[in-house]
């Protein structure tokens, strides 16, 4: 559909999680229009958990995505454990921050050295900057091997741990194998210091746009695991009222639905988290942050990659206090018994709000599942910011605009193989 | 001489097996100092031309269109090695596979949808070299395949099952001690028997262990047969 010499198609994005590609049409010198073209094959996930125990979604909804499945057991383990009435203990939240964490750092690891710092030195990958700056490399890699670590110790394992269940988990880790950690984390905390006063100094193209940013907030804490949920202008809700106010809809060239917030285009992730939250960072992280040209709130998708450093390190800060302070908890998990209701969870994976919402009937069987992912809310505002950025563009070196229009999408982590599990899916009748 | 080139191709997946490449953090550079990288979107803006003397498949087929496309990915690939559940067992959306109740399943705009009515393992599609199993894979386990690979070697991956791993590391039995329901025993080995150091019971990542026929729980014990299929 590329017209003549004048648009831009990528058919195959690098460097993002699953398949997708951008096209955009551009018609007498104007952009007509943009696409995210998402062509993951959907696997129904809604679908395969209905008629499953109440206590199988963590399990399950890992394997929607290998990068941040503490994400979804988290989402999960609350929305089920908000079906039935049950509390968790101080103890196992502060647990589930601490994994949370460890997802979090290897994630922004990954995104930043890996998938989004090439674009701004210029290339093609991150063992291509291996080659020439094999130091930078190995840093992010001790960054992400500690986030990593992190996880095995506490889930067993960094891609769908095995300890976390309905409930809790099903052993608390020991106090001194949480301890050892912390050497790495104290030195990943070192490393992602670094990391921000180094991508600081890139160069961003000079683009912001007017988002809505919508993400968790907690009273006293930035958001990980919990908060109502509010945005820039003006929403603050709690779980159950998600619903009735954010709609998705299919669109032809997408096997993941767009979402709109009563009725309008938002972002949620990293930067809708920092712009929400600056004032809850501790006050030396805020100082890097402004040293590194951030201001409170961030409207320029590029510099994201500022806001996932600066994050890199708020997690590494978190993952050494709750060690520090760990207290393990006794008895691991709590009971949670079926009743006949549905529950909703929400919680900040790396790349933004993740919501579930289960059904279940009284002896412990899904009826309904429902799994809205960051990506696939994202995907309206990257489509916008795409015609925004190329449009007085378009006189720049056409490889050149390509590339910084992929860098654009990768600004926002996408995380494709998580979007497209959720086709809006409707048992008909027979 | 130069090195041989690596393929990484995705299918119906999560990424994390491919993932488990990536978080390879000790090894990673040396790999890619051993193998040139010739197609691995995800890391990767740079894509070399075929054939590659190695692919790595993730992933399961479930479309029309990935159908043909695993046929070309062989085609140009001199050995093909499959990682992962998905890849080699179907995945976790294989469980549309025994949902005859998904049949009547619509979506709002059904036909902008392009999917197979099951999710099946790239071997029942083409011919594969060699199946990595787990979900996710073990790193370590894929570090191995490499070096066999470069080292035109078969890879050293234990056929046994997770029992003996677990038995092998003095962890008490959950089965035994607290009748937790375990597949431990008909399960390949590859985690290093994660469910149970946890005290959870094995819920098989890496499939059946070779020798091993599943039957249905309650109806009869499962039996190892004499040609170990």
């Amino acid at each position: 559909m590329t017209h003549g010499s004048d648009g831009i198609r990528v058919p195959t994005l690098a460097r993002v999680e699953g398949e997708g590609g951008i096209e955009i049409v551009v018609s007498d010198g104007q952009v007509t229009q943009t696409r995210l073209d998402i062509y993951e094959p959907p696997r129904f996930f809604e679908a395969l958990l209905r008629g499953r125990r109440y206590t199988e979604p963590p399990d399950i909804t890992a394997r929607i995505c290998g990068i941040c499945p503490i994400a979804y057991q988290m989402s999960s383990c609350q929305a089920i454990e908000d079906a039935c009435g049950a509390t968790v203990t101080e103890p196992v939240k502060a647990l589930r921050r601490l994994i949370y964490c460890g997802e979090w750092i290897e994630s922004h690891a990954l995104h930043v050295y890996m998938l989004h710092a090439p674009d701004f030195l210029g290339y093609e990958s991150g063992i291509h900057l291996a080659r020439d700056h094999p130091e930078i490399v190995a840093r992010g890699l001790r960054i992400k091997k500690a986030g990593n670590r992190l996880m095995e110790v506490v889930g067993g394992r960094s891609v769908h741990p095995v300890n976390v269940k309905v409930g809790g988990f099903y052993r608390a880790p020991a106090a001194a194998d949480l301890r050892a950690l912390l050497p790495a984390l104290e030195q990943a905390r070192q490393d992602a210091a670094d990391t921000v006063a180094w991508v600081g100094t890139f160069t961003f193209p000079d683009f912001e746009r007017d988002y809505e940013f919508v993400s968790l907030r907690a009273p006293d804490e930035y958001p990980i695991t919990q908060g109502r949920l509010v945005s820039s202008r003006g929403l603050d809700i709690a779980p159950a009222e998600y619903d009735s106010h954010f709609t998705e809809f299919q669109v032809k060239h997408s096997t993941a639905l767009h979402s709109v917030l009563d009725g309008r285009t938002y972002i949620t992730g990293p930067m809708a988290r920092y712009s929400l939250n600056s004032d809850r960072l501790p006050a030396d992280i805020a100082a890097a942050a402004r040293a590194a040209g951030l201001g409170g709130t961030c409207a320029n998708p590029f510099r994201s990659i500022v806001v996932r450093a600066i994050e890199l390190m708020y997690a590494c800060d978190e993952a050494v206090r709750l060690i520090r302070g760990y207290q393990p908890p006794d008895p691991p998990s709590a009971d949670v018994t079926p009743r006949a209701a549905t529950g909703y969870g929400w919680t900040e994976a790396p790349r933004g709000m993740l919501y579930h919402r289960y059904t279940i009937t009284a002896d412990g069987a899904i009826t309904d599942a429902k799994i809205v992912p960051p990506t696939s809310q994202n995907q309206r505002a990257i489509e916008e910011d795409l015609k925004d950025f190329a449009a007085p563009r378009l006189s720049m070196p056409r490889e050149r605009l390509t590339w910084e229009c992929e860098q654009a999408v990768r600004s926002y982590d996408p995380c494709i193989s998580c979007s497209t599990h959720f086709l809006d899916l409707r048992v008909r009748q027979t | 001489m130069t090195a041989p080139t690596l393929a990484v191709w995705k299918f119906a997946s999560c990424d994390g097996c491919q993932l488990t490449l990536l978080n390879c953090e000790d090894e990673l550079l040396a790999i890619a100092g051993a193998i040139q990288i010739a197609n691995f979107t995800e890391a990767s803006r740079q894509v070399l031309p075929g054939p590659y003397d190695v692919s790595i498949v993730e992933g399961s087929i479930t479309t029309p269109s990935d159908a043909a496309r695993i046929r070309e990915v062989r085609e140009k690939s001199r050995f093909l090695i499959t990682i992962g559940a998905c890849a080699t067992a179907g995945g976790v959306q294989a469980l549309r596979n025994f949902r005859d109740d998904l049949a009547p399943v619509v979506y709002a705009s059904p036909q902008y949808i392009d999917s197979l009515r099951t999710s099946t393992p790239i071997a029942e599609h083409v011919h594969v070299d060699f199946e990595l199993r787990g979900c996710p894979i073990d790193k370590r386990q894929l570090i191995e395949v490499i070096a066999a690979f470069l080292a035109g070697r078969r890879p050293n991956v234990p056929a046994h099952s997770v029992c003996m791993e677990c038995k092998r590391a003095g962890r008490v039995c959950v089965m035994v001690a607290h009748g937790t329901p375990c597949l431990g025993p008909m399960t390949q080995a590859g985690c290093g028997a994660l469910c149970p150091s946890v005290g959870r019971g094995c819920y098989g990542c890496f499939g059946p262990a070779p020798g091993w026929t599943f039957l249905p729980f309650g109806t009869a014990e499962p039996v190892r047969t004499e040609d170990g299929s």
